[in-house]
């Protein structure tokens, strides 16, 4: 698993990718893996605001839910309908279709605060040693 | 000589010994070390072990003690529970061990069985009700009613539940009592009673009291106030009477035990449980769904379990883990055998035989039945005297008579009368009415 | 016949066996103007119908001849794996031997017929039963009260927490919002103490299942109104700290739930109400034999002590000089079902009891944990134990070992399918790594365990040799693994007529 190294990671496993003062979360391929199957997303519509480290969505495998944290605050601005129909993209493609919303950031500061995929990758192996 | 304690346990003291031998214990004591002395017990204070025969003698000697419908006894109670026909196909079917004696199956590759059957059930409410989806089944109707109004308050994240009066007393209690632990209020509203506070109306079509509603205005109220549409129904009605799906309920349930069940002195039953497909993650209960195995042959499985206690604990839909199964199988195997046109026969034997029952009666001195009203099996009596006396008068000769509703309505009697009651118990009855309101 | 009826005739999924695995429903195998079943003529005048408005047009029900029918649900019956049919050591599901006899009774007239809007002068016979049974159930327990109304397990557990709520209502102290549940319990624990709207409070277990005392100690205070607690726990352990937890509750002004589930694991041995538990529930079709008919009906009682008597569910049995009557509990937390609980299943179990007797349940339990013993003792040298000593009626393993050598918990399961048992409970409780939890039952002979363990040492020398095998299990059975995935992102949950 290679961690793609333009994006900025949280230690529950979300990733954002950074453009401008908008971003784009999803979960990282080595939360997809855990998971396992994912069956089913549940997304805020656009318009919510959501705030950094609180919940925001769920996400299921056949046998397991797990909630969805933000990695920043901000305004939703899009949610990934397509995973409606489609929430296997989580699993085969979880930094490009299997994304899960667009944020307008309200505070672009709170990014400092991620981690960088080298610090993500030894964070996972330390949690999984 | 070797002896085992009892039939229903196999091994033999010198079993046993084999077996705490390997063990490494010297006796069974030592197994139960971990029990505190302080909380040790002997024994029980109980009755000694009855053989077989003993104990049939024993249990039918209890079963005599009831009257039942039966043997020359008619019965004219309905009220919730209700005597209907049984094809002999449906009992040897229910009573086969493979079908029994398994659990949930939660190990599809050796349940199928149970997983069509179930998938069956699903697909027959569905055709029956005219609903989107169903579940595979709830405890009863009236906790199925219960399930459906909490579920509403998930759904539209209000705190108030509006019952339509129609609606069967007990199962308005049942709401109640599911409703006392969220806090949720539960008020018994009139035809538009509904506010834009209440997550849903519930009614129940045809009503306790035997009525046909106007479902479709009831309707109206409820989606005027913002609310869920919730209807309790009986299935037997659905051979000719419009299903809740073609007055708009969002949700629909049905007390099942009408469909090849005993009544049993009230349990155990099965609760019907449909929605429209929009709710469907948040509906209780067991859910089946068809899939395909590793060569592509198609299989059923339970699914969509992240609803449920197993996963979700304590943000779970419900706390409910059984569906009722064996019961839902004979509702299954029932609908089956009376198929398309024998459910509709039996309904309309139903009603013409209630609407004949019903004029008979009415033309009795000193009894009154509202005709002008359209009905399905059951409809209320005025009566002469108190029912209760009344029906002490008809047990004497042999009938089991309605159930007094006098707390409902003056001097009333809900009596039912189905494709059981032939015309000459309808005669008989109407007899034993006359002479009993002298 | 049209051109479409015969390509419905030849879809792939036609039924490729008698049986019907993956085969045709009772929809498609439904021809128009067959019939399952003939009904009376009407023997009355007809009345004119209801306005039309009331009337529906179409039905789409299946039309079967009576043979068509009894084919296909016995066929569909011989792709279950049941207790009739063999080995069934599913962890804390308890499938014992169902006593025939009990189905008999259940079946007789004076019994099934009983309608329960009858007065009470004619059921006299039904409330007596309720009434013994009712009886035994205080004794068994130790308690002092028992009402049978509640339709299963989980509407015991709701019955018994909202017991407790309305208890601390009725003496005016509504600050208690939490409900402690150990994280070893069962799912139904906390999703009950949410239903009745309490604040659920996570209590960690150590490696025995059992309540972490210290944590307990920090957290019991007069904002918990009750702790739910599995006794045995669900590893199988009976937890000799149970006296002292209950006496934490009590100062505490707090009452304490037992989940009785696996009462059988100490019948007779030791009673609920003698460790201080307020109100305990008992699943009868667990402990006392009552069929699970594939996923219900149950039955689950609660049992209670005199202070909350008073708020059992609606109704009760009581015996008053000439007779038995039903009645309402002066604070009854109200009805839970529309009648008076699952009668035909509390047939069944009484009829159990009386069969066994006093001295036959002390057999049930003994045996019960001698079983589950042996079976420990056979595996554990090839199975890692959850904990390592004597065990109740389950023991607990871990497919860890397995695990490292290529096959895991899920396949070692599906594998047993192929030796001819039904699996263990798999993956619970949550809190044992590749978690196996295995429950003989006092039922059960040596030779049958014997053989199970039998394969239970192969498959593990098959996780070595041959993991291959135990990955890509069952091959044996009607079908093999199922996609659970594809069921669950794009569920088809009824039939629809072919397009």
């Amino acid at each position: 698993m290679v961690s793609p190294s333009e994006l900025k990671y949280t230690k529950d496993h979300e990733w954002v990718r950074v453009e401008g003062d908008t971003g784009t979360i999803g979960i990282t391929d080595y939360a997809q893996d855990q998971l396992g199957d994912i069956v089913f997303v549940e997304l805020p519509a656009a318009g919510t605001a959501i705030a950094a480290a609180e919940k925001f969505g769920e996400i299921e495998s056949v046998k397991a839910v797990s909630e969805l944290f933000a990695p920043v605050s901000g305004e939703v601005t899009e949610a990934n309908d397509s995973l409606a129909d489609s929430p296997e993209s989580v699993n085969d493609d979880p930094y490009g279709d299997g994304w899960m919303v667009k944020v307008r950031f309200s505070d672009a500061a709170e990014l400092d605060g991620l981690m960088s995929a080298d610090e993500y990758e030894a964070f996972i192996e330390a949690e999984s040693a | 000589m070797a002896s085992s304690p009892h039939p229903y346990i196999a091994n033999t003291d010198e079993d046993r010994r084999r077996m705490l031998d390997a063990v490494g214990v010297a006796s069974s004591d030592e197994l139960f070390a971990d029990i505190p002395l302080e909380f040790r017990i002997g024994g029980l204070d109980l009755p000694s072990a009855l053989s077989e025969l003993e104990l049939t003698r024993e249990m039918a000697d209890l079963a005599h003690k009831n009257v039942v419908a039966a043997n020359g006894t008619a019965s004219f109670l309905g009220a919730g529970a209700y005597r209907h026909f049984i094809p002999s196909t449906v009992a040897h079917v229910v009573s086969r061990g493979e079908y029994a004696t398994a659990y949930t199956p939660y190990q599809p590759e050796i349940s199928q069985g149970t997983l069509q059957t179930m998938f069956e059930l699903q697909s027959l409410t569905c055709e029956l009700t005219g609903m989107d989806v169903a579940n595979a089944g709830m405890y009863d109707g009236a906790s199925a009613l219960a399930e459906a109004c909490l579920m509403t308050c998930r759904i539209t994240g209000r705190e108030r539940i509006a019952v339509h009066s129609g609606v069967n007393p007990d199962w308005i209690e049942v709401v109640r009592t599911y409703a006392f632990g969220p806090g949720l209020a539960v008020d018994v509203v009139g035809d538009t009673g509904a506010t834009d506070q209440h997550a849903c109306l519930a009614v129940q079509q045809p009503a306790f009291l035997g009525g046909l509603e106007d479902v479709w205005s009831l309707g109206e109220a409820a989606r005027a106030a913002g609310a869920l549409y919730v209807a309790a129904v009986d299935p037997i009605s659905l051979g000719m009477l419009t299903p809740p799906g073609g007055y708009g309920a969002d949700i629909a349930v049905a007390e099942g035990q009408s469909l090849g069940w005993p009544v049993n002195y009230g349990g155990p039953y099965i609760g019907l449980f449909t929605c429209k497909s929009d709710y469907v993650r948040q509906m209780p209960g067991r859910i089946v769904g068809r899939t395909m195995d590793l060569d592509g042959r198609t299989g059923y499985v339970l699914t969509l379990q992240t609803r449920e206690q197993h996963i979700r604990r304590e943000r779970a839909t419900s706390n409910i883990c059984t569906s009722q199964q064996l019961v839902g199988l004979a509702a299954t195997v029932y609908l089956a055998t009376v198929g398309k046109h024998g459910l509709r026969t039996i309904a309309e034997t139903c009603y013409h035989k209630a609407r004949y029952a019903a004029a008979q009666i009415d033309a009795l001195a000193g009894y009154s039945v509202d005709l002008s009203k359209p009905a399905f099996k059951e409809f209320v009596v005025g009566c002469p005297k108190p029912p209760a006396e009344i029906n002490e008068r008809l047990l004497e000769r042999d009938i089991i008579g309605g159930l007094d509703v006098s707390h409902l309505v003056e001097a009333g009697m809900l009596v039912c009368v189905t494709e059981m009651n032939t015309r000459e118990d309808i005669d008989r009855f109407c007899d034993a009415l006359a002479e009993a309101g002298r | 016949m049209t051109m479409t009826d015969e390509y419905v005739s030849l879809d792939p999924q036609s039924d490729p066996s008698p049986a019907g695995v993956g085969g045709k429903l009772t929809f498609d195998r439904s021809s128009s103007g067959r019939k399952g079943v003939v009904l009376p003529a009407l023997d009355v005048p007809e009345s004119p119908l209801p306005d039309e408005r009331f009337l529906r047009d179409d039905l789409r029900l299946p039309e079967m001849a009576q043979n068509e029918i009894i084919r296909y649900f016995v066929g569909l019956s011989r792709l279950n794996y049941s207790v009739d049919t063999g080995f069934y050591p599913l962890g804390s599901c308890t499938m014992k031997y169902n006593p025939k006899v009990n189905e008999d009774v259940a079946g007789l007239p004076g019994f099934a017929a009983v309608h329960p809007q009858q007065p009470a002068t004619t059921v006299q016979g039904a409330l007596e039963l309720l009434y013994e049974l009712q009886t035994w159930l205080c004794t068994i327990t130790g308690m002092d009260a028992a009402g049978l109304a509640p339709a299963a397990g989980a509407q015991g557990e709701l019955s018994g927490i909202l017991m407790i709520k309305a208890y601390h209502q009725g003496r005016g102290d509504s600050a208690r919002r939490k409900v402690l549940v150990p994280e070893s319990a069962h799912g139904t624990n906390p999703a009950t103490a949410a239903m009745a709207g309490f604040d659920v409070v996570s209590v960690p277990c150590d490696a025995d299942g059992n309540a972490d005392s210290g944590f307990l100690a920090e957290n019991i205070d007069e904002t918990v109104a009750g702790m739910m607690y599995t006794l045995p726990s669900t590893l199988g352990l009976f937890d000799r700290e149970v006296g002292r937890i209950a006496e934490m509750l009590h100062a505490n002004g707090a009452l304490l739930y037992g989940d009785g589930a696996n009462q059988n694991a100490f019948l007779s041995r030791a009673r609920f109400g003698d460790m201080g538990f307020d109100v305990v529930h008992l699943n009868l079709h667990k402990t006392f034999s009552t069929p699970h008919g594939g996923g219900g009906p149950g039955s689950g009682p609660v049992c209670v002590k005199s202070h909350l008597a008073p708020y059992l569910p609606a109704p009760v049995v009581s015996s008053e000089g000439s007779g038995f009557s039903l009645t309402r509990p002066p604070k009854s937390i109200g009805k839970t079902m529309a009648f008076h609980g699952n009668f035909g299943v509390l047939v069944r179990a009484l009829t159990y009891m009386k069969s066994l007797g006093g001295d036959g349940l002390r057999h049930v339990s003994e045996n019960a944990v001698i079983n589950a013993n042996y079976v420990q003792a056979r595996l554990k040298s090839a199975y890692k134990l959850a904990v390592d000593r004597p065990c109740m009626h389950e023991v607990v393993l871990s497919g860890s070992l397995q695990k490292k050598r290529g096959a895991k918990t899920l396949d070692i399961a599906k594998r047993l399918i192929d030796y001819g048992f039904h699996p263990p409970t798999i993956y619970f409780p949550l809190i044992v790594d590749e978690a196996m939890m295995i429950e003989p039952t006092e039922t059960e002979s040596i030779e049958a365990l014997d053989a199970f363990c039998d394969a239970m040492l192969a498959i593990d020398r098959e996780c070595t040799e041959t993991p291959e095998i135990v990955k890509s299990a069952p091959t044996s059975a009607p079908l093999r693994r199922l996609d659970e995935a594809t069921a669950a992102r794009k569920p088809v949950l009824r039939w629809q007529p072919s397009a």
